[in-house]
């Protein structure tokens, strides 16, 4: 379970989130939506202790991600997070990219940690591009590389940050398509997204964030269809 | 005016020697590269570090390396130090010397490298759980090393003419020192030095060649 509570950031004048409140069940599935610079990517990067935060609490399963105690490294074996930019590490294979930290983080064996990232990668629609540098990948491709990154080390939570907003419009479908099969199989996810569509059919619940605020959260259902905060419904109307 | 006759037989009869001291001058630029490149490593990661003295530490290094002659830096690493009765071998002063001028020079390359590496790579790593040190093993160096890797070659055809300064401080094995010694035996002193000329000219084209065909593998991806 990830438990946000009365979370706030700035970055110099500018508050960023203003007291967030936020728990996330094991299993389920919670989209952000907002406009930009509402806040939402940078709550997700917090949450994974990328990012200091001000004030509030973010815990997962009970370890506080921003105590001095905590070992960060090891909390982030439980959470992935992949970003609207892919960050595939060129100088990699696409194997050795998904290979490179359960080897030097988790301490597994060669083949052992291969085995696992095959898997994933077939997982992903990648199982024939193992030994291909990810130069030689879409944009698609190397999005969905990262994701099988991520999942190689076999964390509980997800956390996707825009990861179709760099892509190709083309190209949006394959991502989407990977992410709904992880909802699907019950990975716990925060996704913070532009796609409503997507919003709408695997979220359990999709939270509205406005400058800094999350101004509503509710089940998709109800907050596409009967919105209740003005600013959600301007902004719904808008991005029909 | 003009009655020097040409005797480029004794300078030939002499090339088995002077190619031994070429394997000694190749000896010094290689292992010169090899300690400035783990030192220049070792730099930039003091340059990283975020500590205030190791940066300062660093930051001297490099600064003196690049902005006085390495005819300084080699007599500094035989007579200066043995001013505090520190006694090194010529070989070993000039190893010291090129090695100090090699780290300083690619330190500063491989800050241009980083440059060119975007910070969400390490980001990326650190996201994966890698700490900081692996995230920059594993991610960064190899990235960095590569993007530096034809500068790097400038600097080890560098440490091979830097090698000729080795005679100031008494080294007389490496190829300069070998033809500056034979010179003074025979008095072919063009021929020699021409024949010295020449070999350097085939080692460090060597190495620029030598490098391009070794980088169009390493930047395979």
């Amino acid at each position: 379970m990830i438990e946000i509570q009365n979370v706030r950031k700035s970055f110099g004048d500018l508050e960023v989130l203003k007291g967030i409140d936020l728990t996330v069940q094991k299993g389920e599935v919670v989209t952000v939506i907002g406009g930009s610079g509402s806040g939402k990517s940078t709550l997700l990067t917090c949450i994974n202790g990328l990012e200091p935060i001000d004030s509030g609490r973010i815990t997962i399963d009970g370890t506080e991600v921003h105590a001095k105690s905590t070992n960060l490294n090891k909390l982030r074996r439980k959470v992935g997070i992949v970003f609207q930019q892919w960050n595939a590490f060129p100088h990699l294979t696409v194997l050795e990219n998904v290979t490179l930290a359960p080897r030097k983080v988790l301490g597994m064996a060669k083949a052992e940690a291969e085995a696992i990232a095959e898997k994933q990668l077939r997982h992903v629609g990648l199982g024939d591009k193992l030994t291909t540098y990810p130069s030689r990948l879409s944009g698609g491709q190397q999005q969905r590389m990262a994701i099988a990154r991520a999942l190689a080390m076999s964390p509980d939570y997800m956390l996707f940050d825009e990861v179709t907003s760099a892509l190709d419009p083309q190209l949006v479908g394959e991502v989407l398509e990977t992410l709904k099969m992880l909802a699907e199989e019950g990975m716990t996810m925060i996704c913070v997204t532009h796609e409503m569509g997507f919003a709408r059919d695997v979220s359990n619940r999709v939270a509205f964030f406005h400058q800094g605020i999350m101004a509503e959260i509710g089940a998709p259902d109800q907050l596409f269809n009967d919105p209740q905060h003005p600013e959600t419904q301007k902004f719904l109307a808008n991005v029909r | 005016m003009f009655d020097y006759t040409f005797q480029w037989k004794q300078a030939f009869n002499r090339l088995p020697q002077m190619l031994d001291g070429a394997v000694v001058t190749m000896e010094i630029a290689i292992l010169s590269m090899v300690l400035g490149i783990l030192l220049a490593i070792l730099l930039t990661v003091f340059r990283l570090s975020g500590s205030r003295p190791l940066m300062a530490f660093a930051t001297t290094w490099v600064e003196i390396a690049r902005n006085t002659p390495a005819l300084f830096q080699i007599y500094m690493a035989h007579f200066g130090v043995a001013s505090f009765g520190i006694h090194f071998s010529p070989f070993v002063s000039i190893l010291i010397g090129i090695t100090f001028n090699n780290a300083g020079y690619l330190t500063e390359n491989f800050r241009g490298a980083l440059k060119a590496i975007p910070d969400t790579q390490g980001r990326a790593g650190r996201s994966l759980g890698l700490t900081q040190l692996q995230s920059f093993r594993y991610i960064i160096l190899p990235q960095m090393l590569r993007i530096s890797f034809l500068p790097m070659t400038n600097q080890m055809v560098w440490a091979i003419l830097m090698t000729s300064l080795g005679v100031t401080v008494g080294m007389n094995s490496d190829l300069y020192g070998v033809t500056q010694d034979l010179n003074a035996l025979t008095f072919r002193t063009f021929e020699l030095f021409a024949l010295a000329a020449v070999i350097f000219y085939l080692i460090t084209k060597t190495i620029t060649l030598g490098g391009r065909l070794i980088a169009a593998r390493l930047f395979r991806y």
